[in-house]
């Protein structure tokens, strides 16, 4: 097992290099240092002399990905990609380009992010079985079938709907809580009933869908139909065995997220001007901080490469037979 | 009238993808095997009624296709045709005066006054606060204006009833058809159809139809003489923006999957075939690609066509040429973002597939791995392809929308639902508020959305063994 | 099983109640807020720097107009903007030399004239704010100025160190921040144009450079640069309270300058202090703490939710004015006359990127002032009978007041003055500018994109600057005719007319019959520029001419700009300073986009325009500086180098408890000034935002309904059990 978990771990260096290179040349097919510079001088009044200083200041005065006037080593070791991907390995993410500590503003950006994130997924997680095991059981009725047919008209709505429509009754017309904001700590409560609600809403359609599913499915198998015939209520076949065994899929499937949740959500942040790490990378963006950007992708990755860790792991948590080697 | 035609980027693939659907259509005809889902599938009654109505969107979607420039008038004796600069579509001809009748800005549906009070100078010189009249909406009626609420009612009430006759035209004709087909007597027929007892679900259908004609000769009535849906802050008809933005958002949904469907193919099945070293190498691209947000990639690669517009700015003659581009790119970059989940899958079939017998006989009797990959793997996964591609569908046309929110979407020259959202949020601000065009891409992406959901249902519920 | 989510929404609805208590559920301030004299207030962008030296874009200079001095300030409530002492004593005493160094009477012409100095006197007693840099030990010695890095480490922000002490304003201190321009590694922007100014500073910027090279390769690149070591020519302090600015030649705009932020003082103590190893890596720079005399301090500096300001205690005090322009004292802005200000104790700014809920939360009392965005408009104002804005019902009733001022800036539409088809100075092409100016109705989008809230430009300089004329005599007639004692725009039929002088009948190239294709170049996105765009299209359309929009990302069109790559593209323009020229030096040749990267983006030259720029430039505000820029307006407005578009009004919108507020467009230090009454904010607030509840209560016992039959489903079926086992 933890020989397992050591070689995955070292298969994700090679995977973290290529998604490096990969945002580099992107970033830089379209972005010059010059243009970086531009937009971070300012507008007004900027000289050629300014560029060149922020450029050496910055560490964007040297060949992108191979530098043919060095020597030896050099020709790696002197080029923006290297100064600039290496020290992310040891999650030292340096400066952005407007000078602020990148590692400084994730760690208080990652709270407000995480905040919102978890209480969609556990809350979300919760609602989702519950809905979709009651329309198992009530399955081949009237309300198995409007259940599916709500869930299949929510699936339709676009999720910007439900924000701007959540946001315009619940903030603006019966003043329930602030439209947007933020505050640290426990007054975080009333900024995130919303979003988070919202949230919930807007991913119940597939969700209660997909484990609807995957609940008719275990419903069709012999043992359930063992229990049932030995008598036992349909209560407790749902809960007992239904909705342990289906719990494997269902585990597996989500565990993958839960380390992106502290990446945030990137639209519902920006809508609800929560400063976690969703509207952080839109910011950045926008305003094309290469550094932020660059930073988060890697972190972007290694915690997407990490729940595919923990989707291993899990396998095996829930059901005893699957063993890693 | 003479025209040139200027087939852009996005109407080749439109065809091709006609051509591949009219290749597919003729090669399943001969396959009994491969018609037995599509048989049951249309016996579900929400797949016909589905269907239906993915097919007026598609047939929107169609004529907004062809595009061609139209002859200018002669300026001088030459004999020269001069075209016009301005690349327009057949569904443009045909919705004309929705497309020219621009108003000066926002207009309620239905309303013959601007929304907004103006300041108009009057004939003696003072100015006064009104709402001023709308140039083209009830412009039929000249000075009679104050009747335009009765001369709507006259009109809907003929769209209605001329769309409820066409209706039982057309079932008259289908009964006559099925009554001959099935050598029964005509009301016979009638009684079983309209008991749903016919085989196929003909009842769906024909009430399908009946909601799609009645809704479309009423709208046929209105729409050229008063702004249905009212008219946007430039004042063009919202009507005439919602059916444009079908093109983009069929485009969006079904050309993604076509573009990504080679890639997931070849390396999904190659993965699963070799595995090996072969297998190591695709598992790497598609983690590394998953592992980046979609939409920093998305956003790179606009901003990379960007750069290559400007560079060859002399090819790009029209806006309505470099909205297509930007639309095509979007599409390949949106398939490079999600081919890796119907790979991954393809890569799981393929792993199970060639451990039976039938392949390892093929393998010993010395075929090609490339004929055993087409004759003998392709056709078993195209169950899972055709399902993924209706399942993805929606979901691209709702990405859309969010990538419009992020500034990354298609170009905001071009018509599209997620273009209309994005300016609806300024518009729900305003007091009162401008809810119509909220409206208009609600409904619209509702039903396609909703529509293509319930379809691919019903495909996947046929084609799927497990669900089998 | 529908208890989970019978409890969820329980829980819900219950911990709402009891969050949110009496107090106005949608409150986004802490409770301990509440009641206190702290303004509300936003940013939309964070801000970049907030060194004196290197910040220039309105977003910064909101913060640090109110932290950092400098000598002069613009009066408050006069108008026409005129200048005034705050640290001076007086205004600067101006002395102009020849090359031989002899004093020159005032009226020596411009080319007579070698060098000039300006004088300045500060007053005494004046004190920075408390920061532990000043705090010295009992042989003088600096206690901060060596610190350990772990101690560094430790720290939340600088002023957490134990001791603070406070230190006088002297004259150096400004010397030091003109030294600073020309500091390496701070690109102040205004560096390359001072140092065409400011007597050698130029070779000083060269020398600072020298030295920083070779101390950064003695001691390490974190080293501190110690400007005090190098002497400037071209600022000097003569005494503890004097110092000198020696300017070449003469260069009238000068004292403007003193009034920005860029001139402001500057501690070299400071500067020591966070030179110190391991304060950059903590952010720990002046560009984020910033360390001034003014009447507010920057208390908490979170650029990501917000940023507060406190009143400094160690402000030397200051009055408010008791001279107004006319109108001031029956509008209530005297009221206040002579009472010490700053009036307000703390200023709350939080970002807020976006319009809307920034208007929403100030109608909802949040913030208690506020710009109109066009789509708001209707729901605050109604132009009245006579053309005037008024407040709507609504707003009047919530007591909202409305402050309207014609901004100091420009915005317009460009050509690009190289381009082959726009561009030149020939015949044909002057026509096709002026056809496409008289086509694009500024007058429709300012009524449909700004809702009235501008006017259409006659040409480069808006009104309140010097060299704008009102009337008859101030329109551009290449464009409008004067009808009934207004400007009204000329006919499309006369635009179509110049279209066929310039070559091209009916939108159509006149040789080759092909239809004219234009391009418009833009960065812009989003909703509104959309909408906009759509517009510029259709108003060519009038004229037959088809404008293809090339959008592009902001980097690409910056490249373009500077390239002479554009055709068509819109630009604008913020005054520096309220004199015309710094407006027309927008079209001064020399000072084009490509090539010399200056401001001229439409890279218009015209030798007889430039001539009478430059005499122009140096001239006092008299009536033969107004017969020359008469004349080159003239020549502007022939030649067309842009559509002129319109100078922007501003409306703002402030609450029945906000006092004293007068747009200033130059002055950025107007927040103390400003007065609020909290009990009054207090009492609206709670007034008018009380929640909701029934719609909700609605929608829980809706939810019920469709439930209650499910769990009577749910109970049969149960019971029922036994035989579903007998159907299988």
């Amino acid at each position: 097992m933890i020989g397992y978990v050591l070689r995955r771990l070292l298969y994700a260096i090679p995977i973290l290099i290529g998604v490096n290179i990969l945002i580099f040349t992107l970033f830089f097919a379209v972005n010059t240092p010059d243009n970086m510079a531009r937009i971070h001088l300012g507008l007004k009044r900027v000289t050629p002399d300014a560029i060149a200083k922020w450029k050496h200041e910055h560490g964007y005065d040297k060949p992108l990905l191979f530098n043919a006037q060095a020597k030896g080593a050099g020709k790696i070791t002197e080029t923006i990609f290297f100064g600039k991907s290496v020290p992310m390995f040891a999650f030292q993410f340096g400066a952005a380009d407007d000078g602020r500590d990148i590692g400084h503003d994730i760690k208080t950006r990652m709270m407000p992010s995480l905040a919102l994130a978890a209480p969609v997924f556990l809350v979300g997680l919760l609602l989702y079985i519950t809905f979709a095991l009651t329309l198992a059981f009530f399955r081949a009725t009237y309300v198995d079938y409007a259940g599916v047919v709500l869930c299949v008209a929510m699936m339709s709505i676009s999720g910007l709907f439900y924000i701007i429509g959540g946001q315009f009754l619940i903030s603006k017309l019966l003043h329930l809580v602030p439209i947007s904001g933020y505050q640290y700590g426990t007054d975080a409560f009333k900024f995130l009933v919303l979003p988070v609600a919202i949230g919930v809403i807007g991913g119940m359609g597939g969700s209660s869908r997909w484990y609807r599913t995957i609940f008719l499915e275990e419903m069709n198998r012999d043992y359930v139909r063992t229990a049932r015939a030995k008598g036992l209520p349909e209560r407790i076949v749902l809960f007992r065995h239904v909705l342990k065994n289906a719990m494997i899929p269902i585990l597996t499937g989500v565990v993958v997220v839960i380390p992106t949740l502290f990446m945030g959500s990137l639209v519902s942040e920006s809508f609800f001007g929560i400063p976690g790490l969703g509207s952080y990378t839109i910011d950045a963006i926008r305003s094309q901080d290469f550094a932020i950007v660059h930073a988060m992708v890697f972190l972007g990755s290694v915690l997407y490469i990490l729940g595919l860790l923990l989707t291993d792991i899990s396998y095996t948590w829930v059901d005893p037979r699957v063993r890693l080697s | 009238m003479m025209v040139q035609l200027t087939p852009l980027w996005t109407d080749w693939l439109i065809y091709a993808l006609c051509v591949i659907i009219a290749v597919y259509i003729g090669y399943t005809r001969s396959k009994p095997h491969l018609l037995a889902p599509w048989r049951k599938v249309v016996r579900n009654p929400t797949a016909v009624a589905s269907s239906v109505i993915l097919l007026v969107f598609a047939t929107i979607g169609l004529l907004d296709s062809i595009h061609f420039r139209e002859a200018l008038p002669q300026a001088d004796n030459s004999g020269k045709t001069v075209y016009s600069a301005e690349i327009i579509s057949a569904f443009d001809r045909l919705a004309k005066p929705l497309r020219d009748h621009v108003e000066k800005t926002y207009s309620a549906p239905l309303a013959v006054n601007l929304f907004a009070m103006e300041s108009v100078e009057q004939a003696d010189g003072r100015v006064a606060r009104l709402f001023p009249r709308l140039k083209y909406a009830g412009g039929h009626l000249g000075k009679d204006i104050d009747q335009s609420t009765q001369d709507q009612w006259r009109l809907f009430t003929k769209g209605a009833i001329s769309g409820a006759l066409l209706w039982v035209l057309l079932g008259f004709m289908l009964n006559a058809a099925l009554a001959t087909h099935a050598k029964v007597r005509f009301s016979q027929m009638a009684q079983r159809l309209w008991r749903g007892q016919t085989e196929l679900p003909w009842r769906t259908l024909l009430f399908t139809i009946g909601i799609v004609l009645w809704f479309g000769s009423i709208v046929w009535q209105l729409a050229p003489n008063y702004h249905l849906f009212g008219t946007d802050k430039v004042g063009l008809d919202v009507l005439y923006l919602t059916l444009k933005s079908i093109r983009t958002g069929l485009v969006i949904g079904i050309l993604t999957t076509l573009v990504m469907l080679p890639f997931a193919l070849l390396f999904g099945i190659m993965a699963g075939y070799f595995k090996g070293w072969i297998d190591d190498v695709i598992q790497y691209i598609y983690t590394v690609l998953n592992s980046i947000p979609s939409v920093l990639l998305i956003a790179a690669a606009v901003l990379m066509l960007q750069v290559y517009m400007d560079l060859n700015k002399d090819a790009f003659n029209s806006v309505v040429e470099r909205a297509d581009v930007r639309l095509l790119f979007l599409c390949l970059i949106l398939g490079v973002t999600s081919w890796t989940g119907l790979c991954r899958l393809l890569r799981a079939e393929t792993l199970k597939l060639r451990e039976f017998d039938y392949v390892q006989a093929a393998h010993a009797l010395g075929a090609s791995h490339w004929k055993i990959m087409t004759r003998h793997i392709v056709p078993n996964v195209m169950h899972i392809v055709l399902i993924t591609i209706t399942l993805e569908f929606s979901s691209l046309v709702l990405a859309e929308a969010v990538l419009a929110y992020v500034g990354v979407g298609v170009d905001p020259s071009m018509h599209s639902w997620g273009n209309m959202i994005n300016s609806a949020r300024l518009e729900l601000a305003r007091e009162p508020m401008v809810w119509w065009p909220l409206a208009a891409a609600f409904v619209f992406m509702f039903v396609l959305v909703l529509a293509a959901n319930l379809f691919a249902d019903a495909v996947r519920d046929a084609f799927d063994p497990r669900v089998q | 099983m529908f208890s989970y989510l019978r409890v969820s929404v329980c829980v819900l609805l219950l911990s709402l109640v009891a969050a949110c208590g009496k107090a106005p559920w949608n409150d986004p301030y802490p409770v301990s807020e509440r009641g206190k004299n702290t303004l509300y207030s936003v940013f939309n962008e964070r801000p970049k720097h907030l060194d004196p030296a290197r910040s220039y874009s309105s977003n910064e200079i909101v913060f640090i107009g109110q932290i950092y001095e400098p000598p002069l300030q613009y009066q408050y409530l006069t108008r026409p903007y005129t200048l005034e002492p705050l640290t001076a004593q007086a205004m600067p005493e101006v002395q102009y030399f020849n090359a031989q160094g002899q004093a020159l009477a005032t009226d020596t012409a411009p080319e007579h004239i070698a060098y000039s100095d300006y004088l300045i006197h500060i007053r005494p007693g004046i004190y920075y704010q408390p920061h532990p840099a000043f705090v010295q030990d009992a042989q003088g010695q600096y206690v901060y100025h060596a610190l350990r890095p772990e101690q560094i480490a430790s720290l939340q922000a600088p002023t957490d160190l134990p001791q603070q002490a406070k230190r006088e304003l002297t004259a150096e201190d400004y010397v030091f921040e003109i030294k600073r321009l020309a500091h390496p590694r701070l690109n102040s922007p205004i560096f390359g144009l001072m140092s065409d100014y400011i007597m050698g500073l130029k070779e000083y910027g060269e020398q600072l450079s020298r030295e920083d090279k070779k101390l950064k390769a003695q001691s390490g690149v974190e080293a501190y640069l110690d400007l005090n070591r190098y002497p400037l020519s071209g600022a000097q302090a003569l005494d503890r309270y004097t110092y000198r600015i020696r300017v070449k030649g003469k260069y009238a705009q000068f004292k403007y300058w003193l009034a920005m932020p860029f001139f402001s003082p500057v501690p070299w103590e400071v500067e020591r202090f966070y030179a110190q190893p391991g304060m950059k890596a903590k952010n720990f720079v002046l560009d984020w703490f910033p360390v001034g005399s003014g009447p507010y301090l920057l208390a908490e500096n979170n650029p990501n939710k917000q940023m507060v300001l406190l009143k400094n205690p160690n402000f030397h005090g200051e009055r408010y004015p008791s001279e107004g322009a006319p109108g001031d004292r029956e509008s209530g802005l005297l009221a206040d006359a002579g009472k010490p200000i700053p009036f307000i104790d703390r200023a709350v700014y939080t970002l807020e990127k976006e319009d809307i809920p920034y208007w929403n939360k100030f109608q909802q009392g949040y913030y208690d002032a506020s710009g109109i965005s066009s789509d708001t408009f209707d729901q605050a104002v109604k132009i009245g009978g006579t053309g005037d804005a008024a407040l709507t019902p609504d707003m009047e009733e919530k007591g909202i007041q409305l402050k309207t001022t014609v901004a100091t800036s420009i915005s317009y539409i460009g050509f690009n003055m190289q381009d082959t088809v726009v561009g030149g100075l020939s015949d044909r092409t002057r026509k096709l500018r002026q056809a496409i100016s008289i086509a694009i109705d500024s007058e429709e989008m300012i009524s449909i994109f700004r809702n009235g809230r501008g006017i259409a430009a006659q040409g480069p300089i808006p009104p309140g600057i010097f060299g704008y004329e009102e009337g008859e005599v101030g329109i551009n007639h290449y464009v409008y005719d004067w009808s009934k004692g207004k400007p009204a725009r000329k006919a499309i039929a006369e635009a179509k007319r110049l279209l066929a002088e310039a070559g091209y009948p009916g939108g159509r190239d006149a040789n080759s019959g092909k239809p004219l294709l234009l391009n418009f170049d833009t960065s812009a996105v989003g909703p509104d520029a959309k909408a906009h765009l759509e517009w510029l299209v259709k108003q060519l359309k009038k004229i037959d001419v088809q404008l293809v929009i090339r959008s592009t990302d902001y980097n690409r069109f910056q490249d373009k700009m500077l390239k002479g790559d554009a055709q068509i593209f819109e630009w604008g323009w913020n005054a520096d300073y309220p004199d015309p020229e710094n407006f027309l030096f927008l079209l001064y040749g020399p000072n084009k986009k490509v090539g010399s990267g200056g401001e001229n983006a439409s890279n218009y030259e015209n030798p007889e325009f430039d001539r009478l720029f430059e005499q122009m430039k140096n001239m006092e505000n008299n009536p033969a500086r107004q017969q020359i820029i008469t004349q080159m307006l003239e020549i502007v407005r022939r030649d067309s180098p842009w559509v002129w578009g319109f100078y922007p009004k501003n409306y703002a919108l402030y609450h029945a408890w906000y006092f004293n507020a007068k747009p200033n467009l130059m002055a950025n230090n107007g927040l103390k000034y400003l007065r609020i009454d909290a009990q009054a904010r207090e009492r609206k607030r709670s007034q008018w935002n009380q929640p909701l509840l029934w719609p909700i209560g609605i929608l829980v016992m809706l939810i019920a309904m469709v439930l209650l039959p499910a769990a009577l489903a749910y109970r049969r079926k149960v019971h029922a059990a036994p035989r579903v086992r007998k159907d299988k």
